[in-house]
């Protein structure tokens, strides 16, 4: 979503990124003219006039569950963003029950928060998953 | 004389070049303006807004993704280059 009409939207889709992504990028590119949807999530750049890099993560309750905000220059990191879902997936899907530490990705250890697990996450968790 | 400008990654805005303000004669009316960040754990706003998608003009609604997970992702402008 951009302050970009529907009409600009189309002729970047047809001029340039469909020469990026085959076919066309595959989700809706929307409009928010005068940023009023960029106000309400708090990411709009008033002076500029141009919404910044805000990226939420909205589960299917509608419950707004991360999100992230950059300036313009720096773009975002998509297995970043797929990784968090798939960790709120999970979450979801046991009920709150297990927990992602850091550095979880799909197939690495879950936590199970609990009062057993107090105090004893060293034992359960090393530094280095953070990083592999 | 219109001078060159630089294409960076926010798009060039202009606006009204503030002259000697007028005398205030009415109240100033301090209108608060929603721009705080929401938060997590809150109902994302709903909003409709018009868009293009596959060759189609849509309009979308947020609340009808209910049951689905979204990602709605705001960026500078069209054209610009991150």
């Amino acid at each position: 979503m951009s302050v970009d009409s529907m009409f600009v939207h189309k002729m970047w889709d047809d001029d340039e990124l469909s020469k990026m992504v085959k076919g066309g990028v595959p989700f809706a590119m929307l409009s928010d003219a005068g940023g009023k949807i960029g106000k309400l999530y708090g990411i709009f750049d008033e002076a500029a006039g141009i919404e910044t890099r805000g990226r939420f993560i909205i589960d299917p309750d509608g419950v707004v569950q991360g999100f992230e905000v950059l300036s313009p220059p720096v773009g975002r990191n998509v297995n970043e963003t797929i990784r968090q879902v798939q960790a709120f997936q999970l979450v979801r899907a046991t009920g709150g029950a297990e927990a992602t530490p850091s550095g979880w990705r799909p197939g690495k250890k879950t936590l199970k928060p609990g009062i057993n697990l107090v105090g004893k996450v060293w034992q359960e968790w090393k530094t280095e998953e953070a990083f592999d | 004389m219109a001078e060159e400008a630089s294409a960076g990654c926010t798009r060039p805005g202009g606006g009204p070049v503030a002259e000697e303000p007028a005398v205030e004669e009415v109240p100033t009316i301090i209108k608060k303006e929603e721009t705080a960040m929401i938060k997590v754990g809150q109902k994302a706003p709903d909003f409709t807004a018009s868009g293009y998608q596959q060759g189609k003009f849509v309009n979308v609604r947020l609340s009808e993704y209910l049951g689905k997970w979204v990602l709605l992702c705001f960026y500078p402008g069209d054209f610009t280059f991150v």
